[in-house]
């Protein structure tokens, strides 16, 4: 049987190349893949077509490639708190797809699932209807189409060598439906644990939808946001 | 209060008091999604035996207070990316999930905030052209699942300018959707072509409000 378990991001990488198109788990900074993002930055890949709900926050995470200019394309949902993708797009640096967060999950999630399209009343009569086919229902609605992509780079909390997953609280988000989406899905975790470590029932995402996993190091977790009781 | 708002006036509500607005609409044990900005503010005005269920698009029903410096989890976030705690019944799941409680309509009350709100019930709240842009996040699913839309935002921009318009000028969020407005000045309801006055802030007259009449119609 061959191992889905690598040494480290280098190894579990190593097939990545310029112009790729990489999903990244996160919310913010919640959740995301830190080891694999900073060996993208290390190899400086370039021309990376970066999928993600933000692209990065607050200067980190993927804000790391911003930097760089490693990302030419990005398919995101929310640019507030990013510095350098609002800088860049209002500059024409990167081409940057705004997608509803409700139908860029869906469309990952599809693209996973085998769904060749849906209909969500998201975005109807707004600027991101232009050119979508639209048809009636009980309210109208636009036809939105599969998101997937080369690889899909993800954090869990634990996984064991089969790639099956547990993710800790909100930092859950988009990573099972990437991890589904991907032809390469990369998953790094904060703790490797044995086969049967993490009990059926609270498996979050099947093993068979990652093909490559580690042990990452050296976490910031960084909290982008503190507030405490009795702040405002 | 106290506070002079840009309008010159004294008379206006606190963001706190706006959101207590907010609260009064509220259906004991609802659930409630709260936006990023002023919304964010209504979730500590709840009283916790109204048993209201909030929800955040990231991935979480049952949001409770801020965290201690003790308690407090770096992946542990609302959709603002500020920390938060959960109460007892809570659950986390994932972006999917989380949108489709939203589109299937199992969220009763969505709030969110504005740059500019119309009387047809159209919002704008993702971009500035050529300016701006924060992206349109969860909004656009938001305002199409939820049976209750309440938009909260200052009745002025910094500038001075009203934003309660006839028709929006900034690109839209969604059109027609919007139930409810809370400003710092009044209670509104968008009605076609007018905005109906449910309630003014203590001491608001008409005038203070920036709109022309015919953009005005009282609760009958």
């Amino acid at each position: 049987m061959t191992s889905k378990v690598f040494k480290d991001a280098e190894a579990a990488l190593f097939d990545m190349k310029d112009g790729v198109s990489v999903m990244s788990g996160g919310f913010g900074l919640c959740g995301i893949p830190e080891n694999s993002i900073l060996e993208i930055r290390r190899r400086a890949l370039k021309n990376l077509h970066a999928i993600s709900n933000n692209i990065g926050n607050s200067g980190r995470g993927l804000a790391w490639l911003l930097k760089e200019k490693q990302i030419s394309r990005a398919t995101c949902s929310y640019v507030g708190g990013n510095p350098d993708l609002e800088a860049q797009m209002l500059a024409n640096e990167i081409d940057v797809t705004l997608v509803p967060q409700g139908t860029f999950s869906e469309r990952i999630r599809a693209a996973g699932m085998g769904i060749r399209a849906f209909y969500t009343p998201a975005g109807y009569g707004t600027e991101i209807a232009e050119g979508k086919e639209s048809r009636a229902f009980d309210m109208p609605c636009l036809l939105e189409l599969p998101l997937a992509a080369d690889f899909a780079i993800i954090k869990a909390q634990k996984g064991d060598p089969y790639g099956n997953l547990w993710f800790k609280e909100t930092a859950r988000n988009f990573s099972p439906l990437m991890a589904m989406a991907a032809k390469v899905t990369i998953v790094e975790v904060e703790q490797l644990v044995e086969l049967g470590e993490i009990s059926p029932e609270d498996v979050h995402l099947p093993g068979v939808f990652v093909q490559r996993i580690y042990q990452g190091a050296d976490y910031e977790n960084t909290i982008e946001i503190p507030i405490f009781k009795d702040e405002t | 209060m106290g506070e002079v708002n840009v309008s010159g006036s004294q008379n206006h509500w606190s963001k706190n008091e706006m959101a207590d607005q907010v609260v009064e609409m509220l259906h004991d044990g609802s659930s409630l999604n709260l936006g990023i900005g002023i919304p964010t503010l209504v979730a500590q005005r709840i009283p916790p035996e109204k048993g209201i269920w909030i929800h955040s698009e990231n991935g979480v029903l049952g949001v409770a207070g801020r965290p201690t410096p003790e308690s407090v989890s770096a992946t542990l976030i609302n959709a603002g990316k500020e920390t938060i705690s959960v109460k007892k019944g809570a659950s986390f799941f994932d972006s999917a999930m989380s949108f489709g409680m939203i589109r299937g309509g199992h969220i009763d009350v969505c709030v969110l905030g504005g740059m500019q709100v119309d009387a047809e019930g159209s919002l704008a709240n993702w971009m500035i052209p050529g300016k701006k842009v924060t992206g349109m996040g969860g909004a656009m699913d938001l305002v199409h699942g939820a049976k209750l839309v309440i938009v909260m935002l200052t009745h002025f921009s910094k500038r001075g300018d009203v934003k309660l318009l006839h028709r929006c000028t900034l690109p839209l969020t969604g059109k027609g959707v919007v139930h409810k407005i809370v400003t710092d000045l009044g209670v509104f309801t968008p009605t076609g072509e007018s905005f109906q006055i449910d309630r003014l802030a203590p001491g608001v007259t008409e005038k203070q409000l920036g709109m022309t009449d015919t953009l005005l119609s009282s609760a009958s």
